[in-house]
């Protein structure tokens, strides 16, 4: 099963900058064994922008869908066999990257 | 009540985890597994009237609850394939072997309360699954409406399903952490009832710390090496033991050192005192004991003493002193402190208690403990503030009841 697992991080109080290394090392362990399926880091929310083209013309507004402290920093998607596994590798990831991740199945 | 109604009644009591576990272990589904087992229940209650007791009820039952699941699960078919995703969620054949605890009935406890479903869902998918307590009981027992229970039970499954938590006992080095979740939903539900909250409760909820004490047994019964199952199983025996006389015919808690001592129960205390020395016996050959054997202990020190006056109060002292140093909480400081003041008197525990405040002072039993001490020291007239905030902060109709005589008393 796939899970994505969000990293959260809190503009009033932001994890440390200097974790770049060990998240590298931790996604080797994370191929090496089988688990993961994509990574990536995102730009700050400044550099989003919503499109909203339900309506008769399509409307486009500077920044993130949702202004809060709390932001999406980054995502992993894993491969797990059950919820048990992802949580311990979350575990592991929240302390890794220092900061708050979600852990959350695909469908 | 009838020979068959007895023989339904207690193979509920013993059969109805043994029933769900099994299969939801082969069906890969908890709701199925509910749903087949309240079934093949409904069909003793048609048949056995009539057609006698079967001579192994548990394994009628079984029988009777896998047809069921079976039809349904045939009817769904023809619906849709999905079933069969759910199926493969599940492994059919026997996990890893983590010593001798290899029943399902503990992974069915497991799965209940798991550390990513909420306190509240563990307890009521506990209550339900391993309890066998029907959603309209576990909603009385909460005090929530029927149908938010039994929304909150649904949602606690899909959520099961959804994220793939597996029906397994955890491996043997997350096994502490995961048998402290369990024991932890277990003791909420005994305080529960030890110590009803709502205004229109009885203070002390029977049904409740008997339904915890029974499920506590059973963890033992499955996992008779854990330290801290049995810990807490004295310490709820020990509790329980008390009850009758913990309550006064006006409906007010009587206090432990008011209570009749001869007419606690006999048989619990012995009970829990044989659990107490067994630990004692696992702590002297360097097995460091947790907090529900050190709380076990200190209710093996009280309800060793046939009179107040008998209290071995240096000894519960250094049991909080151990626990301080496990749990560094302000609310095992405050407990500690009521054991001080029998020892080096109401003055000393007071200026102790006072340090809690900016911790406690939301929390009822800080002013209950601090006006005792004030009461103790003839300081009535700080008093009375103390007790309309205890009243105000109680959640229990007993304590609020003798709080509110004590108050009265002062003049």
């Amino acid at each position: 099963m796939q899970y994505l697992v969000s990293v959260i991080d809190d503009k009033s109080n932001p994890g440390s900058t200097d974790r770049q290394p060990a998240i590298s090392a931790f996604n080797e362990r994370l191929i090496a064994e089988g688990y993961w399926v994509f990574a990536g880091g995102l730009a700050d929310t400044n550099a989003a922008t919503v499109i909203d083209n339900r309506g008769e013309q399509a409307v486009f507004s500077d920044g993130p869908f949702v202004e809060s402290k709390e932001y999406l920093a980054g995502v992993w998607v894993w491969e797990a066999p059950d919820l048990d596994v992802a949580l311990k590798l979350a575990t592991e990831a929240s302390k890794i990257c220092d900061r708050k991740v979600e852990v959350r199945p695909f469908q | 009540m009838s020979d068959v109604e007895e023989a339904i009644t207690r193979a509920h009591r013993e059969e109805w985890a043994r029933v769900v576990a099994s299969l939801t272990r082969r069906f890969g589904d908890l709701d199925i597994a509910e749903e087949a087992a309240a079934e093949s229940f409904t069909t003793a209650v048609e048949r056995w009237p009539a057609g006698g007791v079967p001579p192994n009820p548990g394994a009628w039952l079984t029988t009777t609850a896998n047809r069921k699941a079976i039809d349904r699960i045939r009817r769904e078919n023809k619906r849709d394939d999905k079933h069969k995703e759910a199926h493969m969620v599940y492994d059919n054949t026997p996990p890893e072997s983590v010593g001798a605890i290899d029943d399902d009935r503990l992974r069915l406890i497991f799965i209940c309360c798991h550390p990513a479903l909420a306190m509240e869902s563990r307890v009521a998918l506990t209550l339900r699954m391993v309890g066998g307590l029907t959603v309209p009981e576990i909603a009385r027992a909460v005090l929530v409406q029927e149908a938010a229970m039994g929304q909150r039970i649904t949602r606690a499954k899909a959520k099961i399903k959804a994220t793939r938590i597996p029906y397994r006992v955890p491996a043997a080095e997350d096994l502490p952490a995961r048998v402290s979740g369990v024991l932890a939903v277990l003791y909420l539900v005994f305080n529960e009832g030890y110590l009803a909250t709502g205004a229109d409760t009885d203070p002390v909820r029977h049904d409740l710390t008997v339904e915890a004490i029974r499920l506590t047994r059973l963890i033992r019964a499955l996992l008779p090496d854990d330290g801290e199952v049995a810990g807490l199983l004295a310490l709820m025996l020990l509790a329980e033991a008390r009850r009758t006389t913990r309550v006064g015919a006006s409906g007010e808690l009587v206090a432990l050192a008011e209570q009749d001592r001869g007419a606690w129960d006999a048989a619990l205390i012995a009970e829990g005192h044989r659990l107490v020395r067994e630990r004692l016996a696992a702590a002297a050959a360097g097995v460091a004991p947790g907090r529900y054997q050190i709380l076990a202990a200190i209710n093996a020190v009280h309800t060793s003493a046939a009179d107040v006056g008998e209290t071995d109060w240096s000894q519960v002292l250094a049991l909080y002193d151990q626990l301080v140093r496990l749990d560094p909480s302000p609310i095992i400081a405050l407990n500690r402190a009521v054991a001080v003041a029998e020892l080096d008197g109401p003055d000393v525990a007071l200026a102790a208690i006072d340090r809690l405040e900016d911790a406690l002072a939301g929390y009822h039993a800080y002013h209950a403990a601090r006006v005792d001490l004030l009461r103790r020291l003839g300081q009535s007239r700080q008093s009375r503030a103390a007790y309309d905030r205890a009243i105000e902060l109680a959640g229990n109709t007993g304590e609020m009841a003798y709080l509110t005589r004590r108050r009265d008393q002062l003049g």
